[in-house]
C-alpha cells in the first residue's frame, strides 16, 4: 500500500519470514518486508506506489497456526509472525494460477510485443511453468487500437488492474475501469468506448508503463520491442501522499 | 560403428517451422560430442524412413494440427521411451493455434483463394486433413519433457540432453522460458 514518506511514532514489530529473523514496521505488509529484505514473492497486481488489489493471488503466503493462506500485498506484519513465502504447496498454488492466466486468454509469447519484458512471462519462467497442463481456451478477445499512441491487446489482459488503479490515483483521469464477471470481464476505457475516442484520457501513457504484459503497448512496436519504464511511479506516488 | 551403450534419438517435426530442428543444428561443433553419445536413428536430419521399433528418447517440434501430426505423435509416444515437446509450437500451439480463432473454412480460403492469383483452388489430394483445434502435443499424447522457447537455444537443447545423457531429470525454466 502507497504510504505517506514518514510516519511519525510508529512501532516496530519483529518476525519471522522463512527462518530469518526481522524487524519491520508495524503499518507494512507482508510483501513490503519482503522486498525490502530481498525475499522473492511474486506478484502480478502489486505495484509499489498503486493501492492494495490483492487479485492475482500469487503472492499467498503460509502464516504458522493458520490453515488458510494470506496474501502478502494486503496483510499487515505483526509481532511474532511466522511466515513461510515459498513451501511446496505455494508453489503448486503459484504454478497453477499461472497456467490458468495462460489458458485464458490468448497470450503467444513468441509474437508479443513484449516478448522478453513481460511480467508475466518472467514469472512462468520463474515459477517452473515449462507447459500448461489445462486446455487453452482459444477465445479471440477484441483489440483496440483506436487511440493513436497506444494499444490495448485484452488477449494478453491478466485484469490486475495496475492501469484502472495508475490512471485514478496518479494521474487522477479515471478514464480506465473494469466492466463484466468472469471470462467476459475487460478492462474499458470510459463508458466502454474506443480508447481513441475518450474524453478523460490524457494520452500520459502511464497505463501502458505499469501494465505488466503486453495489453497496453505503443503503437507501432514490433515484437519483443515494448521496454517498460515505472521510474515515474515511486516519484509521483510519493508527491500524491504528502498532499 | 553403433556402439551398444549408445543412447538412441528420433526427431521429427509436425506442424512447426523447423526453427527448432535448425537451432539443434545450431549445436554446431558440439555435434561431433554429442555424437559420441548418442545415434540418431530417425530424423528429417538423417535418411532413415522408418521409426525403430524402440527408441530412447523421441524429439517432436511443432503442434498437432493435422491427422498427420496426430499419427505422428502417437506413433512417437508408442515407439519412444521418453518423449520431449522442443519449442513452444510443441509445448502451448503458439503460432500454428493463432488459427484456432477462425474458422478452418476461412482458413483455407484466406490461404488458398483469396491471396492467390493463379488457379485458387482448395487442396484435397495427398495432403492429410486440418484438424480444429490445433493442440499442444501433449493436448493428445503424454510428454515428459517440456523445452519451451522459440526456438529453444542451441544452449537450451544442449543443456537439457546432457542432463538426460547423464541420468539426471532437467529442468528447462532454468535455462529457457515461453517465447524465448
Amino acid at each position: 500500500m502507497a504510504q505517506p514518506a514518514t510516519i511519525p511514532n510508529v512501532r516496530v514489530v519483529t518476525l519471522r519470514i522463512d527462518d530469518r529473523d526481522l524487524s519491520a514496521r508495524e503499518d507494512e505488509t507482508i510483501i513490503e518486508v519482503c522486498r525490502e529484505n530481498r525475499i522473492p514473492i511474486p506478484s502480478l497486481c502489486h505495484l509499489d506506489g498503486l493501492s492494495v488489489w490483492g487479485g492475482c493471488r500469487l503472492c499467498m503466503v503460509e502464516l504458522e497456526g493458520q490453515s488458510r493462506l494470506y496474501a502478502a500485498c494486503s496483510t499487515r506484519v505483526a509481532e511474532g509472525m511466522r511466515i513461510q513465502t515459498n513451501t511446496e504447496r505455494l508453489q503448486r498454488y503459484r504454478r497453477t494460477i499461472i497456467e490458468l492466466l495462460f489458458a485464458e486468454r490468448n497470450h503467444v509469447c513468441s509474437v508479443c510485443v513484449s516478448n522478453g519484458h513481460c511480467e508475466l512471462q518472467w514469472l512462468a519462467q520463474k515459477c517452473g511453468v515449462d507447459h500448461v497442463r489445462i486446455p487453452y481456451r482459444q477465445v479471440a478477445y477484441p483489440v483496440d487500437s483506436s487511440h493513436e499512441m497506444f494499444r490495448l491487446d485484452h488477449n494478453r489482459c491478466i485484469l490486475c488492474t495496475r492501469c484502472v488503479r495508475v490512471c485514478d490515483e496518479i494521474e487522477g483521469a479515471h478514464t480506465w475501469d473494469v466492466m463484466s464477471r468472469g471470462s467476459d470481464c475487460r478492462i474499458i476505457s470510459d463508458m466502454a468506448q474506443p480508447w481513441g475516442d475518450s474524453d478523460t484520457c490524457t494520452s500520459c501513457g502511464k497505463c501502458v508503463q505499469v501494465c505488466p504484459t503486453g495489453a497496453l503497448v505503443k503503437q507501432g512496436t514490433s515484437v519483443g520491442e515494448m521496454v517498460k519504464d515505472q521510474h515515474f511511479l515511486p516519484i509521483l506516488a510519493r508527491r500524491r501522499h504528502l498532499q | 560403428m553403433t556402439a551398444p551403450t549408445k543412447i538412441t534419438v528420433a526427431t521429427t517435426w509436425l506442424d512447426g517451422c523447423s526453427g527448432c530442428h535448425m537451432s539443434f543444428l545450431d549445436l554446431d561443433e558440439r555435434l561431433i560430442e554429442l555424437a559420441q553419445k548418442v545415434d540418431i536413428v530417425y530424423s528429417p536430419l538423417v535418411d532413415t524412413k522408418k521409426l525403430p521399433d524402440r527408441v530412447d528418447v523421441g524429439i517432436l517440434e511443432g503442434s498437432i494440427s493435422s491427422e498427420d501430426d496426430l499419427e505422428k505423435a502417437k506413433l512417437f509416444r508408442a515407439h519412444c521411451n521418453l518423449l520431449i515437446s522442443l519449442g513452444d509450437c510443441a509445448v502451448t500451439g503458439n503460432v500454428p493455434a493463432m488459427r484456432n480463432h477462425f474458422k478452418l473454412a476461412d482458413v483455407m480460403d484466406r490461404a488458398y483463394r483469396e491471396n492467390v492469383t493463379l488457379q485458387p483452388q482448395i487442396p484435397t489430394r495427398g495432403v492429410p486433413a486440418l484438424l480444429t483445434p490445433v493442440k499442444p502435443i501433449h493436448g493428445e499424447v503424454k510428454v515428459d519433457v517440456f523445452v519451451p522457447g522459440c526456438p529453444p537455444s542451441a544452449d537450451a537443447i544442449w543443456y537439457v540432453l546432457n542432463e538426460l545423457i547423464e541420468g539426471r531429470t532437467p529442468d528447462p525454466s532454468s535455462v529457457t522460458r515461453f517465447g524465448a
